[in-house]
């Protein structure tokens, strides 16, 4: 089992609206991967289906071997676009939350992260900025020794050095054989730490390949290629 | 303080370079050991794959050299490294002559420019 996430003939119909239009794909083990794609291009609903919160309308979707079910959630380390925290925990609540819910959690980690950071772990989900929020969110998500980290969105509300410290944690984190997914519109802040990219448009995958790759067919940027590809 | 990369290059390439640039300056002397790949990924602030594939080829090319069980290594051979050395400085001088001539500059301007210029820095130390 070399690839950790595989689809074939993916296909998520909404009403009205096809999303994903037979996407086939292999995310192998231990890279860190870019899922770049326009605005309702269906990345959110890609990385939806991984998790198992959206299920196929056909074809099929493998994480690790496995359709995503309480066996993929135990390896897969989830950041959702959007927050299912509850406001009125303080972040220490939440740390131990995460570390009763998943075995693999790393208090020690999140604690190092949340300092660094400065954040204070007293302070409630309610009190603090947007950037805030986002970063203690993705310091629990971090904190997982999982082998799939989803990462919808995970830097677009912080500030550029925090942008960068986050980037770090993610590549000095990770573990040799876990993979990163991480979809963003902020390509050139995450290029130089992406192994491969997926392009993704309307609902079809418009191109894979590695981004040096890329750099020397090309011989532009990822980021100059995106604006290319889905010029409007 | 992460790398200065350039976009419209191979990443790989560029880490190449820049470590061959720092071994050559005496950054990393013959026969030093060389931080992890991790490590040096995470000074970079680029992916660990990435730093791993420009090591390879570093390898391959017998700047640097790896012991199964204790890291990689700056090769002892001083000979390479002034190879890599005086390679780099043709590519530079090339690009300076190609510049130079540009400009609409002689042959003979260049020289005494260049001449010139040495003994300017010289005097300011």
């Amino acid at each position: 089992m070399d690839n950790i996430m595989e689809c074939r003939n993916l296909v998520k119909y909404y009403p009205g609206c096809l999303a994903l239009n037979s996407v086939s794909l292999a995310v192998p083990k231990g890279q860190i991967v870019g899922l770049l794609g326009p605005n309702g291009s269906g990345k959110t609903t890609l990385i939806k289906l991984m998790n198992g919160l959206l299920t196929p309308t056909s074809g099929e979707i493998l994480i690790n071997g496995m359709k995503p079910g309480v066996e993929t959630k135990r390896i897969v380390s989830y950041l959702p676009e959007r927050t299912y925290l509850n406001d009125w925990m303080d972040v220490k609540t939440m740390t131990d939350f995460f570390g009763d819910f998943y075995k693999d959690f790393r208090k020690d980690k999140a604690y190092e992260m949340l300092q660094r950071l400065g954040i204070n772990p007293k302070d409630r989900l309610k009190t603090m900025s947007k950037g805030t929020k986002e970063k203690v969110q993705l310091i629990l998500v971090m904190s997982r020794e999982a082998e799939l980290y989803v990462l919808d969105e995970p830097i677009g509300g912080v500030d550029p050095a925090t942008r960068d410290y986050i980037l770090n944690t993610i590549i000095s984190n990770y573990s040799e054989n876990a993979t990163v997914i991480i979809s963003t519109h902020l390509i050139s802040d995450v290029e130089k730490i992406l192994d491969g990219v997926i392009f993704i448009n309307k609902g079809s995958i418009v191109l894979t390949s590695t981004v040096d790759d890329i750099r020397e067919n090309e011989g532009k940027s990822v980021d100059a290629l995106f604006r290319e590809v889905f010029k409007c | 303080m992460a790398w200065e990369l350039k976009s419209d290059r191979p990443i790989y390439a560029q880490l190449v370079e820049r470590i061959e640039l720092m071994v050559v300056s005496g950054l990393y002397p013959p026969g030093c050991k060389l931080p992890s790949v991790r490590d040096l990924a995470a000074e970079a602030a680029v992916n660990p794959n990435t730093m791993q594939r420009a090591m390879s080829q570093l390898e391959r090319s017998g700047l640097i050299f790896s012991q199964r069980t204790s890291g990689r290594f700056v090769t002892e051979d001083k000979e390479k490294i002034e190879e890599i050395k005086k390679s780099y400085a043709k590519e530079i001088s090339d690009e300076y002559l190609r510049r130079m001539y540009k400009l609409g500059f002689t042959s003979a301007q260049i020289t005494a420019f260049l001449d010139r210029t040495i003994e300017e820095s010289e005097q300011n130390g």
